[in-house]
C-alpha cells in the first residue's frame, strides 16, 4: 500500500514531518515499508512557453526553440515531433536534475546552443503505464492557463512523496488513506479529520428504476446509488496525482472517482452502466458453468463458488473481483449505478485466485469495515456531482446484515503489564487509547471499544499488542523466565545421531544434507522394499516430486557435482529420513555414506590408500564397536541389494538382523569404483546396549602362534575363523588375519590365509602344554570340518 | 731415560693427531700401549734403576700411561662424534615436502548451527522435541490458528500430499504436538529442529527445503520481556557478546502480540554497512506470545497460561555469520565448501 503525503494531509496535519522519520516510525509500529521516495526525482523545473520554433537546418528533426520562463528566454534545441510555437511546457532549466541522477547542462546539439530541455512525462520519471499515447510520442502539453515561469512540479501537483508500504495481513485497516492517517495520528498523537460529505439528491429515486435481490448469505451488504447525465473527460490533475502516487492509472473522471474513493475509504466500489445493467440487480452465486464477459474481454466459465451481480437475464459482474464487459462505464455513458458492497472474503479469494488479484478484491480478501460502506458510496455521489457533472437520484437501495456495533474488550491493567513484562501506569495506557481512538469506561477493569475499523484487534492480546507497539517495544527490557530448574535434554535419537555424525566424521566422511524430493528415475535406484511412494500433489518439477526411499542417489547426486568440478577423493555421509507409506506415512532415519577415490595417504610417499570393500567394511565395523555392539555384528554377503555389485556387497546383520548393508555399486549404475552404505538408525537404535564395564588388564604373559589354510577360494574366511573361535574358547583373546596369498605353490582354485593368534590366561600364566593342546584341536577341528589343509603340511 | 719418555709422547702426540679412523686409533693404541707396545716396553727398564729411584720412575711411567690413555681417549671420542655426525647428515630428509594426506571429515554448517543453538537452549533446561515431516494439516496450520481459507496460508504455499497431508512448511506445528500430547497441560520448555517445505523454486535465496528451529515456552506468567531476555542470549551466543536484539511489532497468526527480530550488525557494529544496507540492523527472525487459539486448541488455558514461540531459521543464521551468499551452497555440498566449516571457532 502506497501513502501519499499529498493525499493523505487531507485528514490529517504533517507538513512538518519529515517523511523518512515517519516512515521509520511505521517500522516500529509495526508497518514496514519497502521505499520512500518523491513522487517525481526531479528539480529545477519551470513552466515555459515556446514563444519560436524554427526547424534546426543541419537536421532533420530538431527545432530551435526560443524558450519564455518567465523571467528570461532560453534558447533550447529540442527534437520532439510536437513542439510548436505557442505550446506551454515544462522546462528543465540548466543545473535542474532529472531522475536517475541526470543533470541538464549547456550543451551544444548539431552546432547549435542548448540551455536546457523540454520534458517529455518519461522523462520526469513517469512509468509508461500512466502515459497517454501522446505523452509517449512527445513533449507533455500543458494547459494554455498554465503560469509562465512557475514551478512545473507544484502545478502538476508532482510535489509529492511516498512511501511504499509492506504491510502485514491483519493490517487491513491500512490499505486507504483515512485508515493511515489514523495511525499516524496514534503515532504522533495528532487529530482525524473525515471529508464532510454534502450530496444534493435531485430527479426520481433510484426505487423508480433499481430493485435489489440479494439471494446470498456471502454479501452482508450492499447498497446501490444512481447518477445521472454525468460528463466522462479527464480528471483534476490533483486526483490523477493521487491515483498515480497510489499506482492506479488514471482513465477518466467517473472510474477515477471509483478508484479515488477506494483510496481513500478502502471501501471498493462499482461503476455500472445503469442503462445497460437492467431493472433486478440480484446478488447471487453463479450456476456452475454460466458464461461472463469480464470487462477485459475475456469470457470466463463460471463456477459455483463465484458470487455474482445478475439482471434477471445473465450475470453482469463477478463481485468484487472484475465487472462484466456489457454494463462498464464508457465514454458515452449517462447514468451510473454505483455499488458499494462487502462480499465474503473467502469467496472472493478463490475466485481472484483463479482470475485476478486486484485492488478492489484484496482490500475483499483482508476485510471492510462495515461502517465505511454508507459513507463510501456517498462521497462517491458527491464527487461525481462535483468532477462529473452528475445529478444523484434520491435513495438508495439497502440490503444490510453487517454487524455494525463496534467491539468491547475488558482488560485489567495487570494483564497488560503481565503480558508485556512491563510496568505501565494507568495514565499511560489511558494516552495510548486515547491516541489510537479507542473509548473505553473504567471501573475494576478497562471496557475499551474498538472502532469496526479494526478488524484485527478482537481479544485482549490485540489490544496488548496495540498498547505495547504505540508505546514502543524498546522500551521492553530482556528478562528471563521465572521458573523452576530443570534439565535440557537431546531425545536418545538425537543423541545417537550426534554419536553417529561425530564418529563417522572422526573416520574421515563429510556430513552432507540433500533434498528429500527425488525425480522418478532416483526413486528407482538402490530401493529394495515395494513401499508405497510418498508423492506431492503438485510438484515444482519433475525432478522433485517423490520422497525419497533411499538416500543413495542423493549421494551419487553431490558425487557428480564434485567430479565435476574437480574435487577427486569424495567420502561423504547424510543422516536423513526416508519416507513410505503403509497404514500410515511413515519416517525412516537412516546414515548413508558414500567413498570414492582414494582415502589417505601420498602418493609421493607410495603409501596411499585406496578406497576398497575392506576401508568401507572398516570404517561400518568401527562404527558398530563404537555403538557398543562388538560381538553383535554380522557381516554377510549378500548377492540381492538392488543396483549393488552382486560379489562385492555385504548386509550388516546386527543380533541377526539386517540393519544395512554397504559394498561396491553396481557397473551398470556407474563405471566408477563408488563404494556405498545405508544403515537404518531406527533400527539401530532398538537394540540395547550395556554400560561399559571394566575388565582387570591380565598381568600374566600372553602366547602368540601362527597358522595358515589352504581352501578354496570360494570358502569364506569367516568359516575358519569360527571354528578357531570356538575351539580357543576363554583362552584365545585375538584373531587377526596377516596374510592372504594366491599364486605359486597354491592351486589356481585355491588360497592360502593366515591367522596369527594370541592365548591369555586372565588368572595365571599359561604353560605351553595347554597352547599346544588348544592349537593342535584347531587345526583338527578346521581340517576334519572344513575339509581344508594346514599349509605347513 | 727422561729423553727415550719424552721421545715416546712426542711421537704418539703426533700420530694421535694424523688418525682419521676409529681402526687407525686402535693400531695406535695397541702400538703404544699393547703388549709389545713401546710404552708397555719402558717398564723392561725398570730392572736396570738403581732402588733409590725406582718410586720415582715407576710414578713417570705411569703419568705417561695416563696421558697416553687420555690422549687416545679424547681422541677416541671425537672420532665417535664425527662418525654419528655423518650419520645424521646422511638421514637428512626434506622437510618441506607435503605431509601425510589423512582422512579427515566434517560438520555440514548448518548442523554447526544448529548445535550451537540446541546447546545453548540446552543449557536452560529446553528439550529437543522433533516431530514428522509429513504432517497434518491439522498440526501445521489449523491447530496455529490458521483455519482453511485464511489469507496467510497463501504467504506459504505447501507441498501437499493428500488434502489433509502436507510436507511440513515450518517447524510450528512440534508446538501444537507437543502441547498437545502433554495431557497434564504442565509447562512445556522446547526447541524443535527440522527440515521443512515451500513451493518456492529454488535460487540464490530460496531453497523448496530448508531448516528451522522452533523454541516454545509455555508456563504462568511468561513475558514479552522473558522472549526478550531469551532471544539477547541466543543472539548474544550466536554473533558476540556486543551484540543487541531490537523487537519490532509484526504479525504470525500464532502468536499474538507477534515481533520481528533484529540483531545489531556484527559486521559495523550498527553504524551502517552492505551486510546491514546501512540501518545497522539485521533481521534474524520471527517470534511472539503464543495466540491465545493455539494455547485454547491444545487443550491449555490460556487465562492461566501464557507462553512465547520463535522461530529462527539456520540457513539464514549460517549465511549471516559466514558470509555465504548463495543458499544453494548448503545443498551442493561441494566438498571445499564443506572443508571451509571444518575448524574450531574464536568465541568464548
Amino acid at each position: 500500500m502506497r501513502l501519499s503525503k499529498k493525499f493523505v494531509s487531507d485528514y490529517i496535519d504533517i507538513h512538518d514531518i519529515d517523511m523518512k522519520e515517519l516512515a521509520e516510525k511505521m517500522v516500529f509500529a509495526g508497518n514496514e515499508y519497502e521505499e520512500m521516495r518523491p513522487f517525481c526525482e526531479a528539480t529545477g523545473l519551470v513552466i515555459g512557453e515556446v514563444k519560436e520554433c524554427v526547424n534546426h537546418p543541419n537536421s532533420n528533426h530538431l527545432h530551435i526553440c526560443q524558450v519564455n520562463l518567465g523571467n528570461e528566454t532560453v534558447q533550447i534545441v529540442c527534437g520532439a515531433p510536437n513542439v510548436r510555437a505557442g505550446l506551454k511546457v515544462i522546462v528543465s532549466k540548466v543545473g535542474a536534475t532529472l531522475p536517475g541522477g541526470i543533470v541538464i547542462k549547456k550543451a551544444t546539439l548539431a552546432g547549435t546552443e542548448s540551455n536546457g530541455m523540454i520534458c517529455s512525462l518519461a522523462e520526469l520519471g513517469l512509468e509508461s503505464k500512466y502515459l497517454k499515447e501522446e505523452d509517449k510520442a512527445g513533449i507533455h502539453e500543458l494547459p494554455q492557463d498554465a503560469p509562465v515561469g512557475a514551478d512545473a512540479l507544484a502545478y502538476l501537483d508532482f510535489d509529492d512523496t511516498i512511501i511504499d508500504f509492506e504491510l502485514t495481513a491483519d493490517r487491513a485497516d491500512l490499505l486507504n488513506m483515512i485508515g493511515l492517517a489514523y495511525e499516524i495520528g496514534a503515532i504522533y498523537d495528532r487529530i482525524v479529520t473525515l471529508p464532510e460529505i454534502k450530496v444534493q439528491e435531485q430527479g426520481k429515486s433510484i426505487e423508480t428504476y433499481h430493485t435489489l435481490d440479494v439471494q446470498t448469505e456471502n454479501c452482508s451488504i450492499y447498497l446501490g446509488k444512481r447518477v445521472e447525465n454525468v460528463e466522462i473527460h479527464e480528471s483534476p490533475q490533483w486526483m490523477k496525482e493521487r491515483l498515480m502516487a497510489c499506482g492506479i492509472r488514471p482513465i477518466n473522471n467517473v472510474v477515477d472517482i471509483s478508484n479515488y474513493v477506494m483510496l481513500e475509504y478502502g471501501q471498493p466500489l462499482h461503476f455500472f452502466d445503469a442503462d445497460r445493467l437492467g431493472e433486478n440487480i440480484i446478488v447471487r452465486m453463479a450456476n456452475e458453468k454460466e458464461m461472463l464477459t469480464t470487462l477485459d474481454g475475456q469470457n470466463r466459465e463460471l463456477k459455483s463458488s463465484d458470487i455474482v451481480i445478475a439482471n434477471e437475464k445473465e450475470p453482469v459482474a463477478l463481485a468484487g473481483v472484475m465487472g462484466g464487459l456489457s454494463t462498464e462505464v464508457e465514454q458515452d455513458t449517462k447514468n451510473i449505478f454505483i455499488e458499494a458492497a462487502i462480499f465474503d472474503p473467502v469467496h472472493i479469494r478463490y475466485t481472484s485466485k483463479s482470475i485476478l488479484r486486484s485492488e478492489a478484491s484484496s482490500r475483499y480478501e483482508k476485510g471492510i469495515d462495515p461502517n465505511r460502506t454508507k459513507l463510501a458510496i456517498l462521497r462517491a455521489c458527491e464527487l461525481l456531482e462535483k468532477y462529473a457533472s452528475g445529478n444523484t437520484c434520491p435513495g438508495m437501495l439497502v440490503h444490510d446484515q453487517a454487524q455494525k456495533e463496534d467491539k468491547t474488550i475488558e482488560i485489567t491493567l495487570d494483564k497488560i503489564n503481565q503480558v508485556l513484562g512491563m510496568t505501565l501506569t494507568e495514565s499511560v495506557v489511558e494516552d495510548i487509547l486515547r491516541r489510537l481512538n479507542f473509548t473505553y469506561t473504567k471501573d475494576n477493569q478497562y471496557h475499551v471499544v474498538v472502532p469496526t475499523r479494526r478488524l484485527d484487534v478482537n481479544i485482549k492480546e490485540d489490544l496488548i499488542e496495540e498498547i505495547g507497539r504505540i508505546y514502543g517495544y524498546d522500551h521492553v527490557v530482556g528478562t528471563l523466565p521465572v521458573v523452576p530448574m530443570k534439565r535440557g535434554r537431546y531425545s536418545k535419537k538425537e543423541m545417537m545421531q550426534k554419536e553417529i555424525r561425530r564418529r563417522l566424521e572422526g573416520l574421515g566422511l563429510y556430513q552432507v544434507i540433500t533434498y528429500s524430493l527425488v525425480s522418478e528415475q532416483e526413486c528407482n535406484l538402490f530401493v529394495n522394499d515395494n513401499r508405497e511412494r510418498v508423492q506431492v500433489l503438485a510438484p515444482l518439477s519433475e525432478d522433485k516430486k517423490i520422497m525419497r526411499q533411499t538416500l543413495i542417489p542423493s549421494l551419487l547426486t553431490v558425487l557428480d557435482y564434485n567430479l565435476s568440478h574437480n574435487n577427486k577423493d569424495i567420502q561423504i555421509f547424510e543422516i536423513g529420513s526416508i519416507y513410505y507409506k503403509e497404514d500410515d506415512y511413515k519416517e525412516e532415519n537412516m546414515v548413508s555414506g558414500l567413498l570414492f577415490g582414494n582415502y589417505m595417504g601420498n602418493t609421493w610417499q607410495n603409501n596411499v590408500l585406496k578406497i576398497d570393500f575392506y576401508v568401507v567394511k572398516g570404517i561400518i565395523e568401527n562404527l558398530l564397536q563404537y555403538l557398543g555392539l562388538t560381538g553383535r555384528y554380522h557381516i554377510v554377503a549378500d548377492e540381492t541389494k538392488k543396483d549393488m555389485h552382486p560379489k562385492m556387497t555385504a548386509s550388516i546383520l546386527v543380533d541377526n538382523e539386517e540393519v544395512g548393508y554397504f559394498g561396491k555399486v553396481h557397473p551398470k549404475v556407474s563405471k566408477k569404483d563408488i563404494y556405498v552404505f545405508e544403515i537404518s538408525l531406527d533400527r539401530l537404535l532398538e537394540k540395547k546396549v550395556r554400560t561399559i564395564k571394566y575388565k582387570e588388564i591380565s598381568k600374566y604373559p600372553s602366547v602368540h602362534k601362527d597358522l595358515a589354510f589352504i581352501m578354496p577360494k570360494s570358502m569364506e574366511s569367516e568359516q575358519v575363523m569360527s571354528i578357531l573361535r570356538k575351539v580357543g574358547g576363554r583362552l584365545l583373546t585375538d584373531i587377526d588375519v596377516f596374510d592372504v596369498y594366491e599364486g605359486e605353490n597354491v592351486k589356481e582354485d585355491e588360497k592360502s590365509i593366515a591367522y596369527s593368534l594370541t592365548f591369555q590366561n586372565p588368572t595365571k600364566t599359561l604353560n605351553d602344554e595347554e597352547v599346544t593342546e588348544i592349537f593342535n584341536q584347531m587345526i583338527h577341528e578346521v581340517e576334519s570340518k572344513l575339509h581344508i589343509e594346514l599349509r605347513s603340511k | 731415560m727422561q729423553e727415550r719418555i719424552q721421545e715416546i709422547k712426542e711421537q704418539l702426540q703426533s700420530k694421535v693427531s694424523t688418525v682419521t679412523t676409529l681402526n687407525e686409533l686402535n693400531d695406535l693404541r695397541v702400538e703404544f700401549l699393547g703388549k709389545k707396545g713401546s710404552i708397555t716396553e719402558l717398564s723392561n727398564y725398570m730392572r736396570e734403576i738403581p732402588n733409590e729411584e725406582k718410586k720415582e720412575f715407576g710414578s713417570l711411567l705411569n703419568t705417561i700411561k695416563n696421558e697416553a690413555n687420555d690422549l687416545l681417549n679424547a681422541k677416541k671420542e671425537e672420532l665417535e662424534l664425527e662418525e654419528l655426525q655423518k650419520k645424521l647428515n646422511d638421514e637428512t630428509i626434506d622437510v618441506t615436502l607435503p605431509g601425510t594426506k589423512l582422512t579427515v571429515g566434517g560438520t555440514h554448517p548448518l548442523t554447526k548451527v544448529i548445535d550451537e543453538i540446541e546447546e545453548i537452549f540446552v543449557s536452560m533446561g529446553y528439550d529437543v522435541v522433533e516431530g514428522p515431516e509429513i504432517e497434518q494439516d491439522l498440526y501445521n496450520f489449523e491447530k496455529l490458528n490458521l483455519p482453511k481459507g485464511h489469507p496467510a496460508r497463501d504467504a506459504q504455499d505447501s507441498f501437499y500430499i493428500t488434502d489433509e497431508m502436507l510436507l511440513r512448511s515450518q517447524t510450528s506445528p512440534v508446538q501444537a504436538r507437543t502441547m498437545d500430547a502433554n495431557l497434564e497441560k504442565t509447562p512445556i520448555r522446547i526447541i524443535c529442529p527440522g527440515k521443512v517445505y515451500r513451493r518456492d523454486d529454488d535460487d540464490a535465496t530460496h531453497s523448496h527445503q530448508f531448516t528451522q528451529i522452533e523454541g516454545l515456552v509455555v508456563d504462568k506468567n511468561i513475558s514479552l520481556a522473558d522472549l526478550k531476555g531469551t532471544l539477547e542470549i541466543l543472539a548474544k551466543r550466536l554473533f558476540g557478546e556486543d551484540r543487541e536484539i531490537r523487537f519490532r511489532p509484526s504479525f504470525f497468526p500464532f502468536t499474538e502480540p507477534s515481533i520481528e527480530v533484529d540483531v545489531s550488525c556484527f559486521k559495523c557494529g550498527g553504524v551502517g554497512c552492505p551486510i546491514c544496507k546501512d540501518t545497522g540492523w539485521i533481521e534474524i527472525l520471527g517470534s511472539g506470545m503464543v495466540h491465545p487459539n493455539v494455547l485454547k486448541g491444545c487443550g491449555y488455558d490460556p487465562e492461566k497460561y501464557t507462553g512465547f514461540a520463535f522461530g529462527i531459521g539456520p540457513e539464514r543464521v549460517a549465511m549471516l555469520k559466514y558470509g555465504i551468499t548463495d543458499i544453494r551452497n548448503f545443498y551442493t555440498n561441494d566438498v571445499r565448501f564443506l572443508q571451509d566449516f571444518n575448524r574450531v571457532e574464536g568465541g568464548e
